[in-house]
């Protein structure tokens, strides 16, 4: 694969396809850790390193083993395993190392094992027929699309919570309005051609 | 059959993997954590009131394991859960707690106090208290739109009359409507105390006559007859000392406006269930719902 088509790819997964803005996968950690920009790029690390190397085993089981022993039909069960998995040594890392985080994402982290944005990272990785390689790096770049729309929006949250928002608003509703405004203007991305 | 078996084969494969894989992270990544935390938990009421100042029952069990919380650092536990904790924790002494609840100082039910327009925005008295101060001419008055209500997790409050009263049974002290109440008319007080005065008003005697027919007027007919000195006039409100007052009940004959209450006394009349609550129900508090 050339360097362009990475790049192209890269920029794509970050920008244009944004698995929060474009896809609409993941929205529930992105809605439910966006309070502050420091938990939410802690979320946003969690993510891409989950996806990153979720791509990476989901991509090698199944051209090794799903494809060559036609077991596709168990994708989704196969990923998902693997993705739990991670998710619970991702869980017991931070909890000795980074137990200020831990505590911060709370039920989030366990739940990125059920987000959706994992595991249709690892599906759409299966579906464009992506070698291990580039799977890996598409992953990695979903996983940076992702954290830069979590810590985008907790900024703006974080901003908006100190405006004078009428009751009704106030919380929730100004929070999706937020985010629906956010990915109109990531929406322009879609226009550019890498 | 082949097939189920490689698929059978394949994941179990994986998952031992992986099994594997988490059993020794387990090992490496081992914190031991303090058993103790899970079992003051349980002692813990569980409500999550954020009445200690720890971020929940959760925190403060850590705390209390870490020894930066009292024992007794939970209001809302009994003295069973407290006499638990300090056993959990090893501390055998008895530890004398002050239980608090909340109360709210103000008399002025809607027949007594006047109001100076007629509100009918947001059901919400923090937003009644930005249009001037809310409907009660009084601007010490309990607007009575039920923001404690809304607060209390313990389902404690009621708007009766126009004037939140709190249900001494169920409070907890956490101290939820004191700090949302706008017009900081909630106080906490300990359990036990046989009188209390309700109204906070701070304004002359004539003027808050003028305004509220259970006004405090600063007569200080209760501070001179008061034998053991437990009630000062102060800025025109009258307060007593909780320390010193031994509850012989001369302030509550005196007092013109009768507004010393005696606590039980009024608490029986108000957590009473009236017996057809249709009729009886107010328009205030039916703009509460």
């Amino acid at each position: 694969m050339s360097i362009s088509a990475i790049l192209s790819l890269i920029v794509t997964a970050i920008l244009a396809e944004n698995y929060i803005f474009s896809k609409f996968l993941g929205c529930c950690p992105f809605l439910g850790l966006s309070e502050n920009p420091s938990n939410a790029l802690g979320m946003g690390c969690a993510v891409t390193f989950v996806m990153t190397l979720s791509s990476l085993i989901t991509s090698l089981i199944n051209k090794y083993i799903l494809i060559a022993f036609d077991l596709e039909y168990l994708q989704t069960i196969a990923f998902i395993l693997v993705i739990a998995a991670l998710v619970q040594l991702i869980e017991m890392f931070l909890k000795k190392s980074v137990p200020a985080l831990y505590s911060a994402l709370g039920i989030y982290l366990p739940l990125i094992t059920t987000n959706c944005a994992i595991l249709g990272a690892a599906l759409l990785c299966v579906q464009s027929g992506y070698d291990p390689l580039t799977s890996t790096i598409y992953g990695f770049a979903s996983g940076l699309g992702f954290t830069l729309a979590i810590v985008v929006f907790a900024g703006v949250r974080e901003k908006v919570a100190f405006a004078d928002i009428p009751k009704s608003f106030a919380g929730f509703p100004i929070a999706l309005v937020t985010a629906g405004l956010l990915a109109m203007a990531f929406a322009g991305f879609s226009g550019i051609s890498v | 059959m082949t097939q189920i078996l490689t698929a059978f084969g394949w994941f179990a494969a994986i998952a031992a993997v992986l099994g594997i894989i988490l059993a020794a992270a387990s090992k490496i990544f081992f914190v031991k954590t303090d058993e103790r935390i899970e079992k003051i938990k349980e002692c813990l009421p569980g409500a999550n009131c954020g009445g200690c100042g720890y971020a929940g029952c959760e925190a403060l069990a850590c705390a209390i394991a870490k020894g930066e919380a009292p024992v007794n650092a939970c209001n809302s536990c009994s003295d069973e859960d407290i006499k638990n904790i300090s056993k959990i924790m090893g501390i055998s002494e008895d530890i004398k707690t002050v239980r608090m609840r909340a109360q709210v100082m103000c008399s002025g039910t809607k027949d007594l106090a006047k109001k100076k327009y007629i509100y009918e925005g947001v059901s919400d008295c923090v937003a009644a208290n930005r249009l001037s101060g809310g409907d009660k001419v009084c601007p010490n008055g309990c607007i009575g739109l039920g923001t404690c209500v809304a607060a209390c997790k313990f389902d404690a409050i009621r708007i009766i009359n126009g004037v939140a009263a709190i249900d001494y049974e169920k409070c907890r002290s956490c101290g939820a409507c004191v700090s949302a109440c706008p017009k900081k008319l909630i106080r906490l007080v300990p359990e036990n105390i046989p009188y209390w005065v309700g109204c906070m008003s701070a304004d002359k005697g004539a003027i808050t006559r003028s305004y509220c027919d259970a006004g405090c007027i600063g007569c200080k007919l209760c501070e001179k007859n008061c034998e053991s000195g437990a009630i000062k006039v102060t800025n025109n409100v009258a307060e007593i000392d909780y320390t010193k007052c031994v509850g012989c009940g001369k302030c509550e004959s005196v007092c013109p406006r009768k507004i010393i209450w005696s606590a039980y006394k009024k608490a029986s009349v108000e957590t009473a269930e009236p017996a057809n609550p249709e009729s009886i129900k107010s328009p205030a508090e039916t703009d509460v719902k």
